[in-house]
């Protein structure tokens, strides 16, 4: 699991990590079910203290977005039940069509166009996919 | 809270007619890392001194695990790992010289530990101290202030004059001395940015006194960064709770706050300004406006 933290910036600690967590959770680099670093190696990783980790890891646990296994370790949850991933997937899309709705305005499309193009591209993909699917079956 | 590692009560102390400590109060608890932050000169090096029984407290108490440092120094220093900025060790003995000399007064010594960390660092045991750069003097004074796994550290601007590296090998030292169950680590440093991103909790002292101490992520919540306006011109910003400091850049005024931002809000707002930016404030900046100077040294 790759983090970035920077101690000066405003935030605390633990929440950029929890921030960042999120993200990868959300964003499907973090997969259910895998698990995340112990404690102490991400505290050794990232050089701060292990209650930074520990309290990342609390706040996460609470948002329900891993989970504890007892004696094991810190696991991803199933984020297709948390309403807080689901927000967070939304944010991701959301900062995508923004900057596709600016840059298409730039390149003066207007928005009747953008839908167009989106319905074009759709039929593109799911052609694709299922010429993957033929080959595969 | 389990119980103190350390407790000092109203600490004072003077060299002639410097006051270097000033009634200090301080707790350490089990399992935490404590940064301790301020100037030159301003008390760090004397108080982490009376944790360690070097020096006898003239007014107040110092109670380390349980006793006092200056009557019980062998069982204290026992249960103690120190490495100061100075790093005094004997010149003309060997690496491996020297730690059998550490080990040999603790009897906690982890010898695999040690030997892990010479590995680590690539140290080169039959070495003469007097012939290590810097960086390698900080290294072996490092291990031999860990290896007994105290169950208290006390690290005095351990980072001062060191590369990055070496500042890594310190302050992933900290890291696994905390990780190791219910020990406790306090160091001071100058470097600001090191103690934000070390630190569960902060000292910071300024002419012997402690001006500002607790939970960080409760320092950096509390303390905000405000960019204000105000639409005619002021010889100075007015004087409002909480602030702690304040200038003016042109007409745009930078001021750091401490207490609620919803209610400094609205007194900004009362006042004529309009604000521009609020942010969480970073520890460098809280550090100026407590302590640099330009501080408006409110009635708290």
């Amino acid at each position: 699991m790759h983090l970035e933290i920077s101690p000066r910036d405003g935030m605390p600690i633990y929440r950029q990590i929890v921030q960042q967590v999120t993200y990868q959770i959300a964003s499907g680099q973090l997969v259910s079910d895998q698990e995340l670093p112990p404690i102490r190696s991400l505290a050794e990783q990232l050089l701060v203290t292990p209650n930074t980790i520990a309290k990342a890891y609390r706040e996460l646990e609470s948002s329900g977005l891993v989970y504890k296994r007892q004696g094991a370790g810190t696991f991803v949850a199933d984020i297709a039940c948390s309403p807080l991933a689901k927000r967070e997937r939304r944010r991701i899309l959301t900062a995508r069509a923004d900057s596709l709705l600016a840059e298409a305005r730039q390149l003066g499309f207007d928005f009747k166009e953008v839908i167009e193009l989106l319905h074009g591209r759709q039929a593109v993909l799911e052609r694709s996919l299922k010429q993957e699917q033929s080959r595969v079956g | 809270m389990s119980d103190r590692i350390a407790q000092v009560r109203n600490l004072s102390r003077r060299f002639g007619r410097t006051q270097a400590l000033d009634h200090v109060n301080v707790d350490l608890f089990p399992g935490y890392v404590y940064g301790l932050v301020g100037g030159n000169g301003q008390g760090k090096t004397t108080l982490i001194k009376h944790l360690l029984g070097l020096l006898k407290a003239q007014e107040g108490t110092v109670e380390v695990l349980g006793m006092d440092p200056v009557k019980q120094p062998v069982q204290v220093l026992q249960r103690i790992g120190y490495l100061s900025e100075e790093r005094e060790l004997p010149d003309w003995m060997r690496i491996r010289e020297l730690l059998n000399y550490t080990a040999a007064f603790h009897s906690g010594w982890d010898a695999a530990y040690a030997d892990e960390l010479l590995a680590t660092f690539g140290l080169d045991e039959q070495k003469k101290i007097r012939e290590l750069s810097k960086g390698m003097r900080a290294q072996a004074g490092l291990i031999a202030a860990v290896a007994h796994r105290p169950q208290l550290l006390l690290l005095d601007e351990p980072s001062t004059g060191l590369d990055a590296i070496v500042r890594r090998d310190i302050l992933n030292a900290i890291v696994r001395t905390v990780a190791d169950e219910d020990r406790t680590v306090l160091f001071s440093s100058h470097l600001l940015d090191e103690v934000e991103q070390m630190s569960d909790f902060v000292f910071m002292v300024d002419a012997g006194r402690v001006v500002l101490q607790g939970e960080l992520d409760t320092i950096k919540q509390s303390h905000r960064r405000w960019l204000i306006q105000f639409s005619e011109h002021r010889d100075s910003f007015p004087r409002l709770d909480g602030v702690l400091w304040a200038e003016c850049n042109t007409s745009l005024w930078s001021v750091i706050c401490n207490g609620s931002p919803q209610e400094f809000s609205s007194l900004i707002q009362a006042a004529g300004g309009r604000v521009r930016e609020e942010r969480a404030a970073s520890l460098q900046e809280i550090y100026v406006a407590r302590v640099g100077p330009g501080t408006t040294r409110p009635m708290e």
